[in-house]
């Protein structure tokens, strides 16, 4: 990796220079002083002034101080950091696909409108439910759609009461926000000892307040919630609906469905389990799938076929609204579209068979090593508690940052809440045995070390371009920008 | 149902590595003869026994070729001549924006919450929060939200918040879609979303003035307008201040390259759509949602915040910062439930700006302005079109036809040209209406074409 500091890109600007030879002006010219008001014509403009190789070396020079799926590990639960295929890539440039407007005349696009149409049938198929739309352009986006149509169910029954969602403490973040988000108050339900929701407890909170459950299944633990068809029908018998984070669908697809088990509405992470690259923190794309008693409420515009021909369709009488200014994260949708026609549905089986089985691995080859709480069989993840090391003085954070040493990036920390300095790996299907053993290797090199030197993990990254960074400091006097000039 | 035996097939797909050998391995070391052990602990009746109702899988060679197929059902920007804008610009976009976003480096990397392996993305979201800063002339930008609509939706909440009133002003000739999704957004919260008149292509000034009191927490605008008009942000400003509201600028970057920014005019927030800075039109996304601020309002600020920070050893370098905001700490009291932001979009953004640098832009937004001027002007000495109003405007105008839109669209298609989008679609009062774009890219020849068309 590049140890070399690189220069702000404020701070390499050099007059005169340019990034781009642009056409002259070939109308007649109007004058911009007398077309504008006053006043409303641009002073200064502080931008940088670059060549395009200052450009292109800028960008490589920060290229090469980051990590990535194409050349590091990145075991992170619940992010399900897998490879990303470059004929996903190739697709989603093809100008036919990246070229287009969305307001062009509908039938100039068919191909993409067929696109989304398949690519919503399959995913309704693997939720096991009967709509979809792809509108949502990331998981939060998904869940605060999934909620809102709950809500306009509810709604449309004069059943106003609803005025609570479930969610269990082991939940990510973004449901009980996106709960909030949408209108309602959200009340915890605590897990037991197996790290599942406690049923008992459930059905105490159950009652005609209740709007619905958010359950992410398998959970946050990696675990595939045993009671999860009871638990469903508990909610439903007290006229609830249950949403499905799907977060973890890279554990059950093709296994089961969501719909079967009896959930009503749940969103797919493409950037997670259909394999559509991260980006370094975006874009994603997460499509919600329905039974069709939301199907009412859907966003606008719906696909619709008529004989072979795709119509998008803004009349629709219970609409929620819309989500996005278009449709969605169209050329994210491709690239899941892509990985789809690959995968096929033996394919899709094949992921989370492989992806159960990676995890598995890894568990029994650490679980004489590491404290693992759940220590059953697990789905496509495990949690491990870091709190045996506290005695040492290491905390879950040296373990991770001591790995980035070692050329992995760090598993996912202090995720669940509910387990003490919790560690989540989640390998994927898409890496070999040997860099799981690799990996399980240092994880053990890391234990030693944690026995032998402490101060060293404590001090943990060695190897980086940078070593740990003062968060206190940034937060304490945010410095959020640089200006040309200074 | 009957019991699921191990359906692996070995090396048939090529992202899945494990090979025969490596399984029995596997299973050893996991104390099972099989993988369908591992999912015994889903219920009987509810494992499938059979495949979904999926296609079969296809080689990749035939994916290629099926999916290419599918591209080509569609006409794009290159066979097209397009003069439609609406939120979606036909901007080009550099070579260099697609060359580096397809670096594995940034595409495949993660959200950098280990900053001392993400220092590319992190110093590169902090460029961008610069860039954009310089460009608005605000204080603070966050590291994106999703597009441009929902980044109005997260700014109103925001001045919700900030002022502790409930009522947003929007004016109608901010972007219809945009308004439809700020509707959705404060749906289930205690806002109240009421619409201010446009008159002659702009917002209606001493009508907004009669609609503000103290109630309004803030005043929602478009700049350039939906229909490219350039709104009075001074007038609008004062009249928002004067009651405590907050003033709410959504913004076309690329006009800010000729325009008076809004932090000159005393916004409070300024979001827009990113999307004409380096960004494929793509079928409406993945966009770009900008989000900047006054640097009072730091901690409401919804989304992801990169910071400048030194290591252990006094390096300078960059981290998420201000997280305490957001929910994966705050969970439900988070200023928004937004987790991820559109980084890589972001970053194509950055390398536009600079790559196009402080002339560039300036130019791109001359020849937006000369172009449409252009059109403008020999499309409305036509018989048959006129200008509705005189309204200042930047790429985008309207122009009354005296024949429906529908049909003069049918005619351009025919002639491989995209039309303007028809306003009576949208505000019933403006039949007849068409909302047309050049860009940059419109060169005379091809605007003589479509005004001899129409």
């Amino acid at each position: 990796m590049n140890k070399e500091t690189v220069p702000l890109i404020c701070n390499i600007t050099n007059p005169g220079r340019v990034g781009i030879t642009l056409p002259d002006v070939d109308v007649p010219v109007t004058s911009v002083a007398d077309g504008l008001p006053k006043g409303a014509v641009r002073e200064s403009l502080p931008l940088p002034e670059l060549s395009e190789l200052d450009v292109t070396r800028h960008f490589m020079h920060l290229a090469a101080r980051q990590y990535s799926v194409d050349a590091n590990f990145y075991p992170l639960g619940s992010c399900t950091m897998k490879f990303n295929p470059r004929v996903n890539e190739f697709v989603a440039s093809l100008p036919g696909f990246a070229a287009i407007h969305p307001m062009q005349p509908e039938e100039t696009v068919q191909g993409a409108l067929a696109l989304m149409y398949e690519l919503q049938q399959y995913l309704a198929e693997i939720a096991g439910m009967d709509d979809c739309t792809l509108q949502p352009v990331a998981g939060a986006h998904g869940e605060f759609t999934g909620i809102i149509l709950i809500k306009a169910y509810h709604e449309s029954r004069g059943d106003s009461a609803r005025t609570i969602i479930l969610a269990p403490d082991s939940a990510h973040g973004t449901n009980p926000a996106t709960a909030a988000r949408a209108g309602y108050k959200v009340k915890t339900i605590k897990s037991n000892e197996k790290g599942m929701v406690d049923v008992e407890s459930l059905k105490g909170m159950l009652g005609p307040d209740i709007a619905g459950l958010m359950l992410t299944n398998p959970n946050t633990l990696g675990l595939f919630d045993e009671n999860v068809v009871e638990i469903c029908r508990l909610v439903h018998e007290a006229g609830g609906l249950v949403y499905c984070d799907g977060a973890n669908m890279n554990a059950i697809m093709g296994q089961t469905r969501p719909g079967d088990l009896g959930f009503d509405v749940m969103h797919f992470n493409l950037h997670k389990t259909f394999s559509t690259p991260h980006g370094g923190g975006g874009p994603g794309s997460g499509p919600v799938a329905c039974k069709s008693m939301l199907a009412p409420f859907l966003p606008i515009p719906v696909i619709v076929k008529d004989g072979d021909t795709y119509k998008l369709k803004s009349d629709l009488p219970g609409t929620i609204g819309r989500m996005h200014s278009f449709y969605g994260n169209f050329l994210v949708d491709v690239r899941a579209y892509v990985y789809l026609r690959t995968l096929g549905a033996e394919g899709v089986k094949e992921v989370s068979e492989n992806a159960v089985l990676n995890a598995n691995y890894i568990r029994a080859r650490l679980k004489d090593v590491y404290d693992i709480p759940f220590n059953e069989h697990c789905m496509h993840e495990f949690v491990a508690s870091g709190k045996v090391f506290k005695k040492r003085g290491v905390h879950a954070l040296d373990i991770a940052k001591r790995l980035l040493d070692m050329g992995f990036h760090a598993p996912t920390v202090y995720f669940p809440l509910i387990v003490d300095e919790a560690i989540m790996v989640e390998p994927t299907e898409t890496e070999s045995k040997e860099t799981m053993d690799s990996f399980i290797d240092a994880m053990i090199k890391i234990n030693q070390e944690s026995i032998d030197d402490p101060e060293y993990l404590h001090h943990a990254p060695h190897n980086t371009p940078i070593s740990r960074v003062d968060e206190v400091g940034a937060a304490k006097r945010p410095n959020l920008k640089c200006v040309i000039g200074e | 149902m009957t019991n699921m035996s191990s359906s692996l097939k070995r090396n048939k797909l090529s992202y899945i590595p494990t090979t025969d050998g490596d399984l029995a391995e596997m299973l050893a070391a996991i104390g099972i003869s099989d993988t369908s052990e591992l999912f015994k602990i889903i219920p009987e009746d509810y494992r499938l026994d059979k495949p979904l109702n999926l296609p079969s899988g296809l080689a990749e060679q035939d994916v290629v070729s099926l999916c290419v197929g599918m591209a080509a059902r569609n006409k794009n920007l290159h066979e097209l001549t397009c003069f439609l804008g609406a939120g979606a610009y036909d901007h080009y976009v550099p070579a260099i924006v697609d060359t580096m976003l397809s670096r594995g480096e940034f595409l495949t990397a993660y959200t950098p919450y280990q900053p001392e392996v993400a220092q590319g993305i992190l110093q590169s979201i902090y460029e961008y929060q610069s860039l954009i800063c310089a460009l608005t002339q605000m204080d603070i930008s966050n590291a994106s939200l999703y597009d441009g609509g929902t980044a109005v939706g997260e700014a109103a909440i925001m001045s919700t918040s900030i002022t502790g009133r409930s009522k947003v002003v929007v004016s109608r000739a901010v972007h219809p879609n945009y308004r439809q999704v700020l509707s959705t957004y404060t749906a289930g919260l205690d806002i109240n979303i009421v619409e201010a008149p446009f008159k002659d292509g702009l917002t209606d000034i001493s009508a907004l003035i009669s609609m503000l009191d103290d109630t309004v927490a803030s005043v929602i605008v478009q700049y350039p307008n939906f229909f490219g008009c350039v709104e009075d942000l001074g007038a609008i400003s004062e009249a928002a201040h004067a009651v405590g509201a907050k003033l709410i600028v959504s913004v076309d970057p690329v006009s800010l390259g000729l325009l008076t920014p809004p932090g000159a005019y005393g916004a409070d927030i300024v979001v827009g759509e990113g999307q004409p800075l380096g960004v494929h039109t793509g079928f409406g996304g993945p966009y770009l949602g900008i989000f900047a601020c006054r640097q009072e309002y730091v901690w409401k600020v919804p989304g992801r915040i990169v910071g400048a920070t030194t290591d252990s050893e006094g390096r300078p370098c960059y981290c998420l910062t201000l997280q305490t905001r957001e929910q994966h700490i705050r969970r439900e009291k988070a200023t928004s439930n937004i987790c991820s932001n559109q980084a890589l979009i972001a970053l194509a953004a950055t390398i536009y700006l600079s790559s196009l640098g402080k002339n560039g832009l300036k130019q791109v937004a001359d020849l937006c302005f000369q172009k449409s001027h252009y059109a403008k002007e020999r499309i409305c000495n036509k018989a048959g079109f006129s200008s509705p109003w005189n309204a200042p405007f930047f790429k985008e105008f309207v122009v009354k036809c005296d024949k429906p839109i529908d049909e003069i669209n049918k005619k351009l298609i025919d002639n491989n040209i995209i039309g303007g989008l028809d306003l009576g679609k949208f505000y019933p009062e403006l039949e007849n209406h068409m909302l047309l774009c050049t860009t940059e890219k419109r060169r005379k020849e091809q605007i003589d074409l479509l005004v001899e068309l129409l």
